[in-house]
């Protein structure tokens, strides 16, 4: 089932393409990967779906409902870990459902333990490493009532050996829930090893490049990342994406 | 706080030495310069006098310093989430300083009588700038990434004031809330200068115009020690308030 429809997308901004003609469906529970190089307009990609900006021409559907300028349809997790830092681990995780209505403080407590944060539960955010930041920021995403998440490179802060340790954790919660989640990086062994499908972008302006389906069973072990069907993607997606240069 | 305090103690310890042994030496009759032992000595003789006056300056700085803070930090809302009122009302808060209170002060008498609203009026006047200015400030530190959050997760113009701008804006405000807080004793004392039953302005100008420099002395004193006793309380709800500010630099 089709939950996120993108037809035709495209912006402008400061008389500069930024995206043109994109066109994207993801399914429901599917974990979709947009890859492309840094400054290729996939945060104006995410501005646009989480309505903060509209677009200059396209649609984009959630399910039946248009929401094309309408803002909280979609659960974000941004770059930095943009935690309040006034409140505890646990109120900030409850943000994202106090904003749109009920609190379930079972639920984020349950959640917080299984990601391995239920010490922290009364901790202050300057109190955390970097890594724990992100954990909490993922699981306000989580938590929201919004069925899509968007992951804007939320790794990308971290150091190498956090980051693959945070990519398994993150697939650990995910595999459990099965949330909806838009996953933006330029990092494509990340995106081999995270997704269901990865949407390649081209450089500015931004168009779909190019799709790949990967056939990589879950629970995701990580010897796939020696795995020499993995390779090979990874080769023809290193192509895809320096052939256009 | 004990280990940091002496440097400063000690200079004042050595500026109060310099000016008795200067009056010493130089003869310098009481009603023109009393030497700092004398002011002590007419602060312990006068306090039970004095006291009552105290008592009153308190009282009305205090409810003039809530009053002005109050309205301040409702001026800078009202700014801050109406734009178009902010660009017509900005100018004429600034003008609203450039009204010398001296001046002011008598007509707000003659307009409002010898009560507390005249004063009152004075004290907010100095006390609500100070925080609207910082608070105006701090609505907008708020960080870009958290204000997109906040949006994309479809925070409603409110959430995002409450939630956000308000808690964030606080370190700012309580900076415009300390220097509220030592306007606030000044105010007190000029506006019972134009007339009151009791406060320190009343106990200044009786002494002033009977020549008694000690007990004005007594008084400025007074004001100096009040209006840092203000600041400090400040600087503790601050403290207790903004905590997660405090750890954190305890923290780097």
């Amino acid at each position: 089932m089709t939950l996120l429809t993108v037809t035709n997308l495209s912006k402008q901004l400061g008389g500069v393409k930024i995206l043109e003609n994109i066109n994207v469906r993801v399914k429901k529970g599917e974990f979709l990967t947009i890859l492309g190089p840094s400054g290729s307009g996939k945060s104006t990609f995410f501005q646009l779906i989480g309505g903060l900006m509209l677009p200059d021409s396209g649609s984009i559907y959630l399910g039946n409902e248009k929401i094309n300028g309408k803002r909280g349809y979609i659960s974000y997790m941004p770059q930095t870990p943009s935690l309040l830092p006034w409140r505890t681990v646990m109120g900030n995780v409850l943000l994202g459902q106090e904003l749109k209505g009920k609190k379930d403080k079972q639920l984020a407590a349950e959640m917080l333990e299984r990601a391995g944060l239920g010490a922290y539960k009364d901790a202050y955010p300057h109190e955390l490493s970097g890594g724990m930041k992100q954990r909490a920021a993922f699981i306000r995403a989580l938590l929201s009532p919004q069925s899509v998440i968007c992951l804007d490179e939320p790794f990308s802060a971290l150091d190498e050996f956090t980051r693959l340790h945070m990519q398994k954790w993150l697939l650990s919660i995910w595999e459990e829930y099965k949330k909806t989640i838009i996953f933006v990086t330029h990092n494509i062994e990340e995106a081999l090893f995270l997704s269901d499908r990865i949407i390649v972008f081209s450089e500015r302006p931004a168009t779909v490049k190019a799709e790949f389906k990967l056939p990589f069973p879950r629970p995701r072990k990580e010897n796939i990342l020696f795995d020499e069907q993995f390779l090979a993607i990874k080769q023809k997606i290193f192509r895809e994406i320096s052939g256009g240069r | 706080m004990l280990a940091r305090g002496w440097r400063p103690a000690a200079a004042l310890f050595l500026l109060f030495l310099f000016w008795e042994l200067a009056v010493k030496f130089f003869e310098t009759p009481a009603w023109l310069l009393p030497s700092p032992s004398q002011i002590f000595a007419t602060g312990i003789s006068e306090w039970t006098k004095f006291y009552p006056h105290l008592l009153a300056t308190v009282k009305l700085a205090a409810a003039g310093f809530f009053i002005g803070a109050g309205t301040g930090l409702l001026t800078a809302m009202l700014l801050h989430l109406l734009p178009f009122i902010k660009e017509s009302i900005y100018p004429l808060l600034i003008l609203s300083q450039n009204i010398p209170i001296i001046v002011l002060a008598p007509l707000l008498i003659i307009w409002f009588g010898f009560g507390m609203l005249p004063k009152i009026i004075v004290i907010t006047l100095v006390c609500f700038f100070p925080v609207t200015i910082a608070a105006l400030d701090g609505f907008r530190q708020a960080t870009p990434e958290l204000r997109q959050y906040m949006y994309m997760a479809g925070a409603t113009k409110g959430q995002l004031f409450w939630k956000l701008e308000f808690p964030y804006s606080l370190p700012a405000v309580f900076s415009g809330l300390k220097i509220s807080a030592t306007y606030s004793v000044m105010g007190a004392v000029i506006s019972e200068w134009l007339g009151a039953q009791a406060g320190i302005g009343v106990y200044m100008t009786l002494a002033s115009s009977s020549f008694r420099t000690d007990r004005v002395f007594v008084a400025i004193f007074f004001i100096m020690i009040l209006s840092l006793l203000f600041f400090f309380l400040i600087k503790l709800a601050e403290r207790f308030i903004i905590h997660w500010q405090y750890r954190e630099d305890v923290h780097q």
